[in-house]
């Protein structure tokens, strides 16, 4: 029996004038897979991300989510669809709370919005909905502070806690540990280690050992191409990935 | 039970204080004013109050939802003028077009609405096109739309043009006489808190924490999936609408209206008491209407050339005042900047 | 509508472009590099106008006459960039709009203080005054034929300026970016007053071109500045070749407009273009997408 992959890449070309960002990539990540994706800086991941979560319309290629072509959709078209996603800068509504923040992802995939007279406040069920999230990752005791206020690696999981609130069948990172400390960034391991049962993941991330630790598969992507996809070791010891990524720091990570 | 947004949605203690004292100074007023001996000033505190639910409605798209409209006056006046359009066909000829005349009326019960449905069309045609647009481009496009109306409306010669039209006859809304002072003060008084009262629930609804969460981070927003579109331009006309409440009435209240209430620097009158009451407050723009018609009173009254004064006093506000009124009596509410 | 007609038309429709491009052009030159909303500018166009009636009437030569207007209105840019204008840079543009909506209120009343609120002529040379046989048999006015060639002659200055100088490349990427521009070598603060003094001698002799066709009073430059802010969004900020083309367009549709379109659709049918513009392309015909 084949599943449809959760996420599939067909083609996918994107090109700003004379610049081709994304260059014919294809790819697809199974369900309930950890798919990584790693590449030096400039290698068009974050160009990648948005145009898979329908931020930045496609030159050309398909994006398809459990077998249904979403190429034609925007970005919260996508997002009701089930496709998340956090931001490679934070990205918050820093004026509202943690707690408000994520209750407002939790609202938008609870029905329309045009309620006028109620108060937000007063709905017990998005706000159970968002103190679950803001629990698993770690931030119930911050759920009162200003999204702005927040040390940045509480930021990060935020970020991830808000794409949670939106209970996806596909999550996508980009840099989740960006500017994290060494703890932090452990944390956030665990934290995804165990997401990875019950949530299809692609990951763009530029700390190795997480990527090793997490990844079933990872693919390389360099100037806007895929190329190799394979699992962690296969990668770590492929050459040509060695010679466009990790060639320049000759050790081994671990 | 902590609320979803906490301190942060509840008024300060000093606020509250302050707009118990402002209502009720505002209730008391037509008293004051006749023991003063000094009727007219009911008429000039109305104009303030017709003024302030205009400039409230602006701060809900401004201060909450980012939306810099420089054309509002036109929302006011596209009311004013059904409202003294629908009046004027009442008392002369009946309107005909293609054949069907319409008598005008002076009910309130049918000119009100029909003039609130003109202003909120006219928000939603506007807004649909400038909505695509933000930024520069967004202030530019509300300016020049603003400017169509004007000339519109400047084209209309039998309505008067630039020498305005009379009120024929205030509107008769449910016997109450709106051609007396303290009747119409009331009458404008009751709708403005209304109008404070439903955007107060407005802004705390589920509507109202989409539109403030589009002005903080709208790229965060379509992420999460919300179709920030609709939502805004839900907001924006429903801002045209209670702009469109304020021009029924001024003109009710003026027994006047011209293309003068349309031109663009009474759009830019309305951004200025927002901004120096303070935007995103409601109250803030209640308290800029006053301290505006009251300052361009005090100026007149020393010059001629009073706008040399006003304009200076304008950018200083804008460079060393800019969180306005409000924004220094609610500095200990927490993440209003 | 006879031939003779459609030409004199035609040119009057480009001489109203040519206006309406100089401003553009000093607004979206300081809007491109200061990322700077300047509303202010009608009100530089109605300066511009004065000033050269007072040149005019100080040194007896309307040429003269704005031969200094133009530095002059240069000048009093400078003046303006230095006490607050470079202080509105890092404001949003809403605290620009209002800040510059001060301005008006200010120069407005301003020039009725100095001048009089009674409107101003001015008497052009006899050789300007008369008029040039384009077509036989016709006689279209000689000054609004300069007014085309000088506003001709501006464009392609600019277009040297724009493609052959540090500033113009800068125009061109759309760098409003203070740390970039420094990176260049370029100092920053002294190409912020020097390109604001630009915008507002083009905006000043934009205004002082006018002056003997329309006449000269307080309040000339607001409708001229709408009318600019039409020709941005047409042809998109930060491109003076949008400017340009934008301009000739909306000169032209205007002026053709007036003449074919009964009075009350007239003065409305420009806004009804710049609505069509955008609901095809929300950015301008020219502009780069934010």
């Amino acid at each position: 029996m084949h599943n449809p992959a959760t996420l599939s890449l067909r083609s996918l070309i994107k090109r700003f004038g004379a610049v081709t960002a994304t260059d014919d990539l294809s790819l697809k990540v199974a369900a309930g897979e950890l798919h990584a994706i790693i590449g030096p800086n400039g290698a068009g991941k974050s160009t990648l991300i948005a145009q898979i979560a329908g931020e930045l319309p496609s030159t050309s290629g398909d994006v398809l989510l459990d077998g249904q072509s979403v190429t034609a959709l925007n970005a919260p078209a996508r997002s009701l669809l089930g496709l998340a996603r956090s931001f490679q800068i934070t990205s918050l509504c820093n004026g509202f709370t943690a707690r408000a923040n994520v209750a407002l992802a939790a609202q938008a995939h609870a029905g329309h919005s045009f309620r006028f007279w109620r108060s937000a406040a007063n709905d017990s069920a998005l706000l159970a909905a968002a103190d679950a999230a803001l629990a698993k990752v770690g931030l119930a005791a911050r759920a009162e502070t200003l999204a702005g206020a927040l040390a940045h690696g509480e930021q990060r999981q935020l970020e991830l806690a808000i794409a949670l609130a939106t209970r996806p069948r596909m999550l996508m990172l980009d840099e989740p540990m960006a500017g994290m400390s060494k703890e932090d960034s452990a944390r956030m391991t665990d934290l995804l280690a165990s997401l990875k049962k019950t949530c299809t993941i692609l990951l763009v991330e530029h700390d190795m050992d997480a990527v090793f630790a997490l990844a079933d598969r990872v693919s390389v992507l360099v100037y806007g191409r895929c190329i190799a996809t394979g699992t962690p070791s296969e990668i770590r010891e492929s050459a040509s990935v060695r010679q466009a990524y990790l060639g320049e720091d000759a050790e081994a990570t671990t | 039970m902590n609320s979803v947004v906490t301190k942060m949605d509840r008024l300060g203690h000093r606020e509250t204080v302050a707009i118990a004292v402002l209502f009720v100074a505002l209730a008391a007023f037509p008293l004051v004013a006749n023991w003063l001996d000094s009727p007219y000033l009911i008429r000039v505190a109305t104009r303030i109050l017709v003024f302030a639910i205009a400039a409230v409605s602006l701060d809900l798209i401004l201060g909450f939802g980012g939306m810099v409209s420089f054309g509002h006056a036109a929302y006011v006046g596209v009311a004013a003028y059904v409202v003294a359009i629908l009046s004027f066909h009442a008392t002369n000829d009946p309107f005909t077009v293609w054949g069907i005349s319409f008598t005008g009326t002076h009910s309130a019960l049918i000119a009100w609405p029909a003039a609130i449905l003109c202003s909120s069309l006219t928000a939603l045609v506007v807004g649909a096109i400038a909505l695509r647009t933000t930024g520069v481009y967004f202030i530019m496009i509300t300016l020049a739309f603003a400017q169509m109306i004007y000339f519109l409306f400047m084209s209309l010669q039998q309505y008067g043009a630039d020498e305005g039209l009379a009120l024929a006859q205030r509107s008769d809304l449910a016997g109450l006489s709106l051609g007396n002072r303290a009747t119409m003060y009331y009458v404008v008084l009751t709708a403005l808190g209304l109008v404070l009262l439903v955007l107060y629930r407005l802004v705390r609804s589920k509507f109202g924490m989409v539109l403030r969460g589009c002005q903080q981070n709208e790229r965060r927003m379509r992420a999460i999936g919300f179709k920030t579109y609709r939502y805004k331009l839900t907001a924006f006309v429903i801002s045209g609408a209670i702009a469109g409440l304020s021009g029924v009435l001024l003109v009710n209240n003026e027994a006047f209206v011209s293309t003068a209430d349309l031109h663009w620097l009474r759009s830019a009158d309305l951004l200025i008491m927002v901004i120096l009451g303070g935007a995103a407050s409601l109250f803030g723009p209640l308290v800029g209407a006053l301290l505006w018609v009251c300052l361009e009173f005090v100026l007149e009254g020393l010059t001629p050339h009073w706008h040399m004064i006003l304009g200076p006093i304008l950018i200083l506000v804008v460079l060393y005042a800019r969180r306005g009124v409000w924004g220094w009596l609610a500095t200990e509410r927490a993440g209003h900047a | 509508m006879g031939a003779l007609l459609i030409v004199e038309q035609i040119l009057n429709g480009i001489q109203l472009g040519v206006t309406l491009f100089l401003m553009a052009a000093g607004l979206t030159l300081i809007f491109g590099i200061m990322n700077m909303i300047n509303l202010a500018h009608g009100s530089l166009f109605t300066i511009g106008a004065y000033l050269l009636v007072t040149f005019q009437k100080l040194t007896g030569s309307f040429v003269l006459g704005l031969a200094l207007a133009v530095p002059a209105a240069a000048l009093f840019g400078v003046l303006l960039e230095v006490v607050l204008v470079r202080k509105l840079y890092t404001r949003d543009h809403l605290d620009q709009s209002l800040a510059t909506i001060g301005l008006i209120l200010l120069f407005n009343e301003g020039v009725r203080f100095l001048w009089g609120k009674f409107p101003l002529g001015v008497t052009l040379p006899d050789v300007l005054a008369g008029s040039v046989e384009i077509v036989p048999g016709s006689a279209y006015p000689a000054f609004r034929l300069l007014v085309i060639a000088i506003g001709i002659a501006v464009a392609v200055g600019l277009w040297l300026l724009v493609a052959k100088t540090r500033i113009g490349m800068l125009v061109r990427a759309g760098a409003s970016d203070r740390e970039m521009t420094q990176m260049l070598g370029i100092n920053v603060k002294r190409l912020y007053t020097i390109v604001f003094a630009l915008g507002t001698a083009l905006a000043g002799l934009a205004g002082a071109m006018a002056a003997p066709i329309v006449g000269v009073q307080s309040g000339m430059g607001d409708g001229v500045l709408i009318l600019t802010l039409v020709v941005i969004v047409i042809g998109g900020t930060g491109s003076i070749r949008g400017a340009f083309i934008a301009a000739l367009v909306v000169g032209l549709f205007d002026t053709f407009g007036r003449v074919l379109l009964p009075a009350a659709v007239a003065s409305m049918a420009i806004y009804i273009l710049m609505a069509a513009v955008l609901v095809w392309r929300p950015e301008g015909l020219f502009g780069v997408r934010a």
